[in-house]
């Protein structure tokens, strides 16, 4: 098995399961990219859910969470599959 | 799709629970809620549950056996109905935060002290560490029976003789154990016996409950409806609607009875065997793989069916994001609610790729597993992870 390359992507994390449900759901009504994720523990140690996309789609998502009113708690950007 | 989550919950549960579910939202109105037929239909079979989980844990009949959401809340029950203001209070590094939580929260209010036992290198709790914590103020122990990130069991019945012997009521959570281990409250002195219906009870989530040692008294938790003595003004005195208020999860409740006698019928010692030929398949395969390290104690098979690893210094949230994306297998990362267990291995910020197993996982999917860590060991090991 090879594994796709490491690129830049960014993640953004949620203080709640249930605000990474909400940002799946509207991303996926909106063919938004991306997907959910378990938190990379380089961002948050413990447990939790983030939402992955390529680092391209960074001014688009935070565009359609601030039009959307969809509420997240950080972005960062971190090398992912 | 292969499923090791079962210590967060159990996926598959018998055809009987899924039936038993569906005739009860069928069928049942509100238990206590009136006499006509519908309700009488959930009464019963919340009555026979009751009767049938206190059998189970060999427990203080059905009017101790208390319906919850989930172990959570049971301990919450436990914990805040009973601990004494200004007292000390006893747990160890095992617990998850059901028990740390509401622990903390006490100790910060300055309402409790609380001493918290570690365990050896692989996290084995001595009872003996317990008894030494023991002072003139201490007024309960808890413990889990077995650690939902390790599958470290720790030996309730010595823990509950040291209750004994020094009149200390003992909490259990046994939210990875009921289903798998026999637990008889009786002669393991358990105080209060905290259980989730939704793991190795094999039911639906939503259901839990406590089973109270006969005299024990709990505060209640909450106040509300109970469908008994309503020109009251409080909460009714009786067990179990002091710890009741509000309509319990009836359907939920048809399918732990189900999950439960389903047990039952197959044999609690044939469930242990067949998670423990799962789990050990599981470990047999990986332990040697160069760079897999394994947590917890594996000196004995008389353990929980749960194997937590990390591969390198990769971490577990990416481990566990290639098994699904990739293998299509679901495995939980992270730290699991056991921030304590975590420190003790070092684990904070890398977490643990937890494999949680059922009696219905197959050898197959243990085969599988096995190559999918030594794919993603061979990965490492060329850095390409």
């Amino acid at each position: 098995m090879a594994l796709s390359k490491k690129t830049e992507k960014c993640v953004f994390t949620f203080e709640s399961t249930a605000d990474a449900m909400n940002m799946e759901k509207h991303c996926k009504e909106c063919a938004i990219a991306g997907r959910i994720i378990p938190v990379p523990t380089s961002i948050t140690a413990g447990c939790g859910l983030a939402w992955c996309a390529d680092i391209i789609e960074k001014e688009n998502i935070l565009k359609f969470i601030e039009e959307k009113a969809i509420k997240y708690e950080g972005v960062y950007s971190v090398f992912l599959r | 799709m292969i499923y090791f989550d079962n210590s967060a919950t159990s996926l598959v549960k018998p055809e009987s629970v899924y039936a038993a579910v569906l005739d009860a939202m069928k069928t049942f109105g509100g238990s206590g809620r009136g006499a006509h037929n519908a309700a009488m239909n959930a009464a019963r079979c919340i009555f026979e549950a009751r009767e049938e989980i206190s059998l189970f844990f060999n427990g203080y009949g059905a009017n101790n056996t208390v319906f919850t959401q989930n172990a959570t809340e049971a301990l919450n029950i436990a914990i805040f109905g009973t601990v004494k203001k200004g007292s000390h209070v006893i747990t160890t590094e095992n617990e998850h935060n059901s028990v740390l939580r509401p622990l903390f929260y006490l100790e910060d209010k300055g309402d409790i002290t609380l001493s918290v036992v570690n365990g050896n290198k692989n996290g084995v709790i001595d009872p003996k560490d317990v008894e030494k914590e023991i002072n003139d103020k201490t007024s309960l122990v808890v413990c889990n029976h077995v650690s939902n990130v390790t599958g470290n069991k720790i030996d309730i019945f010595s823990v509950g003789e040291i209750c004994k012997k020094h009149s200390v009521p003992f909490i259990v959570d046994a939210s990875q154990s009921a289903g798998v281990f026999h637990i008889d409250m009786r002669k393991n002195n358990i105080s209060v016996l905290c259980f989730t219906g939704h793991k190795s009870l094999l039911g639906p989530q939503g259901t839990g409950g406590l089973c109270v040692k006969d005299g024990f008294y709990i505060d209640p938790f909450k106040q509300g409806g109970s469908g008994v003595q309503s020109f009251k003004r409080t909460q009714p005195e009786n067990m179990p609607e002091r710890l009741e208020a509000g309509t319990l999860n009836g359907h939920g409740i048809a399918g732990l009875l189900a999950g439960i006698r389903y047990i039952k019928n197959y044999g609690i010692g044939n469930i242990f065997e067949k998670e423990k030929h799962i789990a050990k398949m599981f470990y047999d395969g990986v332990k040697d793989f160069k760079n897999v390290k394994i947590y917890g104690d594996f000196s004995s098979w008389d353990r929980g069916a749960v194997v937590g690893i990390n591969i390198g210094d990769i971490d577990s949230a990416v481990i566990s994001d290639i098994l699904n994306t990739e293998f299509d297998i679901c495995t939980r990362a992270g730290a699991h609610c056991a921030p304590l267990v975590h420190k003790h291995f070092n684990t904070e910020n890398q977490g643990i790729v937890r494999f949680s197993f059922s009696h219905f996982n197959t050898e197959y999917e243990i085969k599988k597993a096995i190559d999918a860590i030594y794919e993603l060991n061979e990965l490492y090991e060329k850095g390409e992870i």
